[in-house]
């Protein structure tokens, strides 16, 4: 289904005069992971924030489920963040707040579900990213990265989103847990129907991944397209990301992969 | 795809048919997500309840078009935790009761505990304790540095002490002055009011003389520092602990206490009594001005008669006053910024037993200075 569940239609980012993106047009497909990359500094996450609405374009549109971000009605907006989730890139938890009452947050705010539901659903969330029960009461100062990250993304998915934004979800998790955490994603979506905006330039995450790739680069986008499609490209940043060692090894595994598919 | 907008938001429908057999069948229609069922879930979990215990029940869920775990977890409580009996459904919606399958066991209650308060009550009385050993350890900390400087002075930090002067002594002097006139100003005129009464006018130099060099400016003067910069210092240290930027200076073999500490202590000695004898001068400058106003008492006559009417002691007691409150405030703030935890509502707690703390530190020392030197400079 050709439905676009983000669509950017010409858009600039100035900070003063630096120019962060130029002219920009791009489109997230109902279902789909799509990916950003591009060198350190190039928008990636800057692009993340102007999707969510945390930035302003100093030129052009960003509509998210047909609704413009910048103008018009302020209820269909409100009403738009129920709608998506965001998994930040250091989980950024209340940290005042326990693990519990930090994925409860949301719901509670909608003022409408009785304490006794929310507390199901809390639980129910809580182990669908494989936390156990009794890390609930713990404040995110005494867990780890990797469990802050799990409970940031059972609270993204708190409000039942059908749009996940990810920005670097497996920085800074050692090579097994963030393994286990792109198996989570996939898993979640497949199961919930999600559509999935990622920023990474971790390899391994975006190879396994991404549905389409949108590569940022000089303030443009380079090109977006299927992983193949991209990897093809000649541009001198894509070669380097996927043709040094390790975009190299990545997508031998991808190809092995097809390999041992097509054969049986 | 079931998850299509393009049907548009539906709301949630229970359709009750009874059928021959005197069974009944119960349809649910629309969408069965948290959007939809934002507003109505205690509603249809009423009309839901009544069904809960009728095993008999079919139940047909064929007609939901968008289902989610909210959806499903209002059905899944109505059934009493468990799938109901006889069900149909979708098959995509199959896996959003896989998760809910084991029955979650309420929170065990917590029998009340009688002797909470007097816990609570030893438990404040250790954290006073532990507090005021902490600060002893840090003082003692700061002492070993300090001797250690003595020894090799060429490691003092000069530049940190002449920041931490800059930083809390010279950009603190508006606000001591603004606040030093206006109270000058203000204790000047009511004490006017008065000796006009008695007729006593030329007396206000001695008052506010000796209220505001003794007493009023090394008071204010603290206040005001211990709320502009014993803040900022807590603050400060709490970031670094918070960003681990404490950890890196230990890795890298700096002592923090020599390095942040002394040196902050150091600079509010010395320029807590220069904020002093500012707060004074233009406290009395306000005096001045208001007794001038009100009594008619020139400048120059108030300026020359000053000395006579306040003992120079005064003023030596006054900004002696002022280095023992500066370096008080410093070691209150540093060591409440050391005991900040990675969370903020430490930080922020914190900072608040800083500025109080420190604000009744200064309270009961000054109480102390009044009784020891009680002999000297009045009279």
């Amino acid at each position: 289904m050709a439905e676009n569940i983000i669509e950017i239609k010409g858009l600039w980012t100035k900070f003063g005069d630096h120019v962060v993106h130029r002219d920009i047009d791009l489109s997230v497909r109902r279902g789909e992971i799509m990916s950003l990359v591009g060198g350190s500094g190039s928008g990636k996450t800057t692009m993340l924030r102007q999707m969510l609405g945390l930035e302003r374009p100093t030129k052009g549109e960003v509509r998210a489920f047909g609704v413009s971000l910048h103008a018009g009605d302020g209820e269909a907006r409100r009403r738009l963040r129920n709608r998506w989730g965001m998994l930040f890139q250091e989980g950024a938890l209340f940290s005042a707040l326990t693990v519990f009452d930090n994925v409860a947050l949301p719901m509670r705010e909608l003022r409408t579900l009785d304490e006794d539901l929310i507390h199901d659903l809390v639980m129910l969330k809580l182990d669908m990213v494989g936390i156990e029960a009794r890390h609930a009461s713990k404040m995110p100062s005494d867990l780890s990265g990797g469990m802050i990250k799990r409970i940031a993304l059972a609270r993204a998915l708190a409000l039942e989103p059908e749009l996940l934004f990810l920005d670097e979800p497996t920085a800074g998790l050692d090579p097994d847990r963030s393994e286990s955490f792109v198996t989570l994603i996939k898993d979640l979506h497949r199961d919930l129907n999600l559509t999935v905006v990622m920023v990474t330039h971790d390899l391994d995450t975006l190879v396994s991944l991404s549905t389409r790739v949108a590569v940022l680069c000089d303030q443009r986008l380079e090109i977006v397209g299927t992983l193949d499609e991209v990897v093809g490209n000649p541009h001198p940043f894509i070669r380097n990301f996927f043709m040094g060692e390790r975009g190299r090894r990545a997508l031998e595994v991808v190809q092995a992969v097809k390999d041992v598919m097509s054969m049986t | 795809m079931a998850n299509s907008p393009a049907q548009g938001i539906t709301v949630p429908q229970l359709h009750i048919e009874s059928m021959a057999d005197g069974a009944s069948r119960i349809e649910l229609l629309g969408n069965w997500n948290l959007i939809a069922l934002e507003h109505r879930v205690a509603e249809l979990t009423s009309q839901l309840a009544a069904f809960s215990s009728n095993s008999a029940i079919q139940w047909d869920l064929r007609g939901i078009d968008i289902m989610d775990h909210a959806g499903a977890m209002v059905l899944w409580r109505a059934w009493g935790r468990q799938r109901a009996a006889n069900l149909v459904l979708k098959p995509e919606h199959e896996m959003m009761f896989s998760h809910l399958a084991p029955a979650m066991p309420a929170p065990a209650q917590v029998p009340r505990d009688w002797l909470r308060p007097l816990v609570v009550m030893g438990q404040k009385l250790l954290g006073v304790i532990d507090h005021f050993s902490a600060v002893l350890m840090l003082l003692g900390q700061v002492m070993l540095d300090a001797a250690f400087l003595i020894r090799k002075p060429y490691s003092i930090p000069w530049r940190e002490i002449s920041a931490n002067v800059y930083r809390t002594g010279a950009q603190a002097l508006g606000i001591t002055a603004l606040v030093g006139f206006l109270v000058g100003v203000v204790l000047s005129y009511l004490s006017a009011q008065q000796l006009k009464l008695f007729g006593a006018d030329a007396f206000i130099i001695n008052i506010l003389g000796i209220s505001v060099v003794r007493e009023l400016g090394p008071v204010l003067a603290a206040i005001l520092i211990a709320g502009r910069s014993g803040s900022a210092i807590t603050a400060q240290l709490g970031v670094m602990r918070v960003t681990q930027e404490l950890d890196a200076m230990v890795v890298m073999g700096i002592p923090h206490t020599l390095r942040l500490i002394l040196p902050k202590m150091i600079a509010l000695a010395i320029s807590m009594p220069l904020i002093v004898l500012w707060t004074n001068a233009i406290a009395l400058i306000g005096g001045m001005v208001s007794a001038n106003a009100e009594l008619g008492i020139g400048y120059i006559y108030f300026l020359s008669s000053l000395p006579d009417a306040v003992p120079v002691e005064n003023l030596w007691l006054g900004l002696g006053k002022g280095v023992v409150f500066g370096f008080l405030i410093a070691l209150v703030a540093c060591h409440f910024g050391l005991r900040i935890e990675p969370n903020t509502e430490s930080l922020g707690v914190g900072t608040t037993s800083a500025v109080v703390t420190s604000i009744t530190v200064v309270i009961i020392v000054d109480a102390i200075f009044a009784i020891l030197f009680k002999d000297i400079g009045i009279g």
